[in-house]
């Protein structure tokens, strides 16, 4: 079974898998930035509370903060993206992660949006 | 071909091969210096230098620097062509918004170049100065009457450098205080370079969200302010905004920032609008830049360093950097020491009192302008902001219709929707049409942002064809002729750059090119 996958207003997504969760920006988010040439990640052991800026993307557009969907401290960054930027682009939302965090409060969860309803947000849009 | 599929790769050699030199006509093309340059040819006839032995020791170099020699008249060649392939303020209109591109006149450039003027040196004593000295200190007066402010620092160098110096200011005044305060408003509008000020100087950025029409609302600052109590050291505001619109709630955002406890920066970048108008004194600043060679006229880059003074309320004014230049009787001198002005300046931040060249140009446009002629000046740019506006608000899209435009008319790529043309498509094809574009997405609160500001140095004349540009690319685009936008530019010697490599794999270093071989070989 697909671990659920939750979304943020500001377009980040993250996956739970057990006590761990996975994040990074979303399709639509990488699309607006247009392509993505540089992502700046946390060191591992940084602790970020919901909401704090956690990474930041440069794309040819523009440089944006991306917020930490949840809290927790950082356990993993995808460091490939080092070399490959432009993964982000091509596969955002499975190799084009940013960071694993170890869950704080899993409950933090339930007040983001599923798919359906991301959907329908960024449609309004 | 970049993500957005758009051609970006120079046309083979063999297709630009259409003469013999592969120029066309005056279309020259013009290799690097390093391709030019040889080792055995210099402009200057200079004796080697006598030196006393080697005192480098073993650091000396000994392998050659290789750096490309010419004569002189090879070097003005390859300058003078290279400047053939730019656009300049003296071509025509250069619709950047949020930049203030008007034209330089010639009268202050000819009054910089007067003797007493740029054959000065800064550590001159201050009694062979005085006429120097005398032009900053009036400079400074017209700046404070202008702002309506209490007092001036003319040292830092630039619009940044002018916010760094605001900000210390309120740091130093708080600190003075014994007020450890974090936090810093920025509204999603500001200029970029404003969350960046606060950053450097240890502040945490809390941004205020644009209210819907373009401006900032007095209630989300003050929720920002009742949110984060006792801990905001200031709010950074541009005014008017980025969007050209003047903030209605300026004065009761002004007393709310200030019955907090914090401070009210104005970003003064686009002072050109309002300049005898309004004097942001009035509005409640404490700490604005002004940027010279924005309102006043001086050359943006290229004429040399930049010159960004900040006014200041009298609340901020101990704070002010030194040197400040003073008059006592009919002497002027500077103040080199906090202990001779009270203790409490926060600093140097320049080596020495400010950037004379800009500031002569800037007092010879006020000085030739006159009172009456500064004030027609902003009256003339909002002018022709809202002729441009209104010329091409029935076929583009204006992002806030609900206020008049002040200095600049911002649009949105609302119009190009389904056309598959996005606004750096657009931008590009003005290029082919001769203009320098607009600029596009700034501010970042509109999607596919075209923010336009004319100046006042245009004549209807320019306007016209400006607008009727415009509108023939936007029919083009109702047409169907994407081949405008999509190839563009098509009249350029390179046709669009490819940003992403360029970002992604910088070369930052030249090679010497293989030697060139002749096709017949």
């Amino acid at each position: 079974m697909a671990a659920t996958i939750s979304y943020t207003k500001d377009h980040e997504w993250v996956r739970i898998e057990g006590d761990t969760a996975i994040m990074g920006i979303t399709a639509y988010a990488a699309e607006q930035l247009g392509d993505v040439v540089f992502v700046e990640l946390p060191e591992a052991g940084k602790a970020l509370k919901k909401g704090d800026a956690g990474a930041v993307v440069e794309s040819v557009k523009a440089a944006s903060d991306v917020y930490s969907p949840i809290s927790g401290e950082v356990v993993e960054v995808n460091d490939a993206l080092d070399a490959s930027p432009q993964t982000v682009n091509e596969a955002p939302e499975t190799d084009g992660w940013l960071m694993k965090l170890k869950l704080a409060d899993a409950g933090e969860v339930d007040d983001l949006m599923d798919e359906a309803a991301y959907k329908e947000f960024v449609a309004t849009l | 071909m970049n993500q957005q599929g758009r051609p970006t790769t120079a046309e083979p050699v063999d297709a630009r091969r259409e003469t013999f030199t592969g120029n066309r006509a005056l279309q020259i093309e013009e290799p690097l210096l390093f391709e030019i340059g040889r080792h055995d040819v210099s402009g200057v006839d200079v004796d080697a230098p006598q030196t006393k032995g080697n005192r480098l020791g073993a650091r000396r170099r000994t392998t050659p620097i290789d750096l490309p020699a010419l004569s002189e008249p090879e070097a003005m060649r390859h300058y003078v062509r290279l400047s053939q392939k730019n656009y300049a303020i003296d071509m025509g209109i250069f619709p950047l918004g949020s930049c203030t591109m008007k034209y330089n006149p010639r009268l202050n450039e000819a009054v910089a170049r007067l003797p007493g003027l740029s054959d000065i040196h800064p550590l001159q004593p201050p009694a062979s100065v005085q006429g120097a000295l005398e032009l900053i200190h009036e400079l400074g007066r017209w700046l404070i009457e202008i702002t309506g402010m209490h007092s001036v620092a003319m040292s830092p160098k630039a619009g940044a450098h002018g916010e760094l110096c605001g900000m210390m200011a309120i740091k130093a005044a708080l600190a003075a205080a014994g007020e450890t305060r974090t936090k810093v408003l920025v509204p999603e509008s500001a200029h970029g370079t404003n969350p960046a000020t606060a950053a450097a100087l240890g502040f945490t950025v809390v941004h205020v969200a644009e209210s819907g029409d373009g401006t900032v609302a007095a209630d989300d600052v003050r929720a920002a302010l009742a949110e984060h109590e006792g801990e905001v050291a200031a709010i950074m505001l541009t005014n008017p905004n980025t969007c050209g619109i003047f903030e209605p709630d300026v004065v009761a955002i002004a007393d709310a920032v200030h019955e907090a406890g914090g401070y009210f920066y104005c970003d003064g970048a686009n002072l050109n609008a309002i300049m005898g108008k309004a004097k942001p004194g009035d509005l409640g600043v404490d700490a604005m830049h002004i940027n010279l060679h924005k309102t006043f006229s001086t050359p943006h880059g290229g004429g040399g360093p930049g010159a960004g003074p900040v006014v200041l309320s009298e609340r901020l004014a101990p704070f002010a950097p030194l040197p400040l230049v003073a008059r006592d009787g009919d002497l002027y001198h500077l103040i080199e020491h906090a202990s001779e002005n009270g203790g409490q300046s926060f600093g140097r931040m320049t080596a020495f009192h400010g950037q004379m060249g800009m500031f002569v140009r800037a007092y010879a446009w006020m000085l030739s302008h006159g009172a009456d002629g500064m004030k027609q000046a902003s009256e003339d740019a909002v002018l022709n902001a809202n002729y441009i506006r209104a010329g091409l608000e029935d076929v583009m899209s204006v992002s806030y219709p609900a206020h008049r435009a002040m200095h600049e008319a911002l649009f949105d790529d609302r119009f190009l929707k389904e056309s598959g043309i996005s606004t750096l498509d657009f931008a590009k094809a003005m290029i082919d049409e001769g203009f320098h574009p607009m600029t596009v997405y700034f501010p970042l609160v509109v999607h596919g942002a075209m923010l336009i500001e004319p100046t006042e140095s245009e004549s209807r004349a320019s306007l016209d064809l400006f607008v009727a540009t415009l509108r023939d690319l936007v029919f083009a685009v109702k047409d169907g002729k994407t081949e405008r936008f999509t190839e563009a530019p098509r009249f350029t010697p390179r046709r669009r750059l490819d940003e992403t490599r360029a970002a992604r794999q910088p070369v930052l270093k030249w090679t010497r090119p293989e030697p060139y071989r002749d096709a017949a070989e």
